[in-house]
């Protein structure tokens, strides 16, 4: 497996960050592994960590009590989960399991968040990536509200 | 000016606009609303067509539905049709017993014509009901398996229970060399699969643009996008097929039901492709 400075800056949700901004964002991070049913996070707790998944699957869910648990999102190889670490109260909307072994990237959110307030350029380069990545996950939020597959009665 | 003035003279006997007895010699639930007929001519003359092209199926005394054909192209089993409850004549459709007797006229339109990916790869992009008119191109490209290359079913569905053929699917990418992925818009923690929209799996998909062929298969709005994806990877519009579902009736091009500005999509489509339906998507009142 490569190393946390060679796997990151090749990642496309950090590709062609400065050098700089790219040392801490490595400084920030570490190598994680969950087990297949392991919980990630539970909504509701500090959101201070979000991860690159290297390997697995993670499922993000959400407790309904009429209807049970529900799965409304995964994500898997090379995709990053969370982004309330970035937006106040920095706790997690979503729960979030994996649902095969994951290896995966934690990043340091906390971390990052008070090295983007001290440089508010590495924070705009920061922004413009989870923003891409926001934007994805509304688009697809959007398309699955029409409910398309449903009865057209 | 009769239908059968327009037809050549080897069609004569044939007028389209008739309905032929099929009698209904099996069913399959397929999910909790949508079920497969297995149909034979009650004429012993079956009825030859091409993937992806759709009949008239006609409920007597209810009334008639233009539904896919869903079976094997290149083989000779009963004529299989994937019908979903959604209205008075589909309903009387799925509830047909089999001994049945219902009607059916065509095929009629245009076909995948899946042979024009050979020597490259395969991709199909489909969503809910989208999958049973794929069927007969997936079938068609397993009969000569060899002569493509990369074939990847993507598949999206709205709940693990809403998934179709998911036995054929195992068998595809289990003997056929298929790459299949599934996705579902939610799901129980018990679903181990991927949750999210099917076009979001065009980015990652294993084929070579430029030299593959795309179909598309599904409710407009996820083909519209589907389409735009295979676009962003590099799929030239000219290689990527729709199949569109307009109002067919006549199924010959006559009552304009399906109009879609200057196409009738009955004759012209169902199947197009996408250079030529990009500018009419964009407009509402089409």
């Amino acid at each position: 497996m490569r190393t946390l400075a060679e796997y990151l800056p090749e990642h496309p949700f950090l590709a062609g960050l400065d050098g700089s901004v790219m040392d801490l964002v490595v400084g920030c991070a570490q190598n994680v592994h969950f087990k297949e049913g392991e919980v990630v996070f539970r909504p509701g707790e500090p959101a201070n960590t979000f991860y690159v998944i290297r390997h697995g699957r993670v499922a993000l869910d959400i407790h309904d009590p009429r209807r049970g648990t529900i799965v409304v999102a995964s994500l898997g190889d090379g995709e990053v989960v969370g982004w309330s670490w970035l937006v106040p109260p920095y706790r997690w909307m979503f729960g979030a399991r994996a649902v095969s072994p994951v290896s995966a990237v934690a990043l340091d959110g906390a971390c990052l968040r008070g090295k983007a307030d001290e440089d508010p350029a590495m924070g705009y380069a920061l922004m413009q990536r989870v923003a891409s990545v926001m934007y994805d996950r509304l688009q697809d939020a959007r398309l699955r509200l029409l409910d398309l597959y449903g009865s057209p009665m | 000016m009769s239908v059968n003035a327009l037809a050549p003279a080897s069609d004569l006997l044939v007028d389209p606009m008739i309905p032929r007895e099929f009698a209904v010699v099996a069913t399959r639930l397929d999910t909790l609303d949508t079920v497969t007929l297995a149909l034979e001519p009650l004429d012993g003359i079956p009825l030859a067509y091409r993937a992806g092209q759709f009949t008239m199926l006609h409920a007597f005394g209810v009334g008639e539905v233009p539904i896919s054909i869903c079976g094997d192209p290149t083989g000779s089993g009963p004529l299989l049709h994937t019908i979903r409850d959604v209205g008075a004549v589909t309903h009387a459709l799925v509830t047909a017993s089999p001994g049945a007797t219902v009607g059916v006229r065509g095929p009629f339109g245009t076909g995948w014509d899946v042979t024009d990916g050979k020597g490259g790869d395969v991709v199909m992009v489909t969503g809910g009901i989208g999958l049973a008119p794929l069927r007969p191109a997936i079938l068609e490209v397993i009969s000569q398996r060899s002569e493509y290359g990369r074939v990847v079913l993507l598949y999206g569905a709205r709940s693990p229970a809403d998934i179709l053929f998911a036995d054929d699917m195992t068998r595809w990418a289990e003997q056929y060399d298929i790459v299949v992925e599934v996705t579902v818009d939610y799901g129980p923690p018990s679903w181990s699969g991927r949750v999210g929209l099917v076009t979001a799996l065009v980015a990652r998909a294993g084929f070579d643009p430029l030299r593959s062929l795309a179909l598309v298969c599904g409710p407009e709005v996820m083909m519209r996008y589907a389409a735009d994806a295979l676009i962003t990877r590099g799929v030239p519009a000219t290689r990527i097929r729709l199949s569109m579902e307009r109002n067919m009736k006549c199924g010959v091009g006559l009552c304009g039901h399906c109009q879609l500005r200057e196409l009738f999509l009955c004759v012209d489509g169902p199947v197009l492709t996408y250079d030529r339906l990009a500018p009419l998507m964009d407009v509402r009142e089409l």
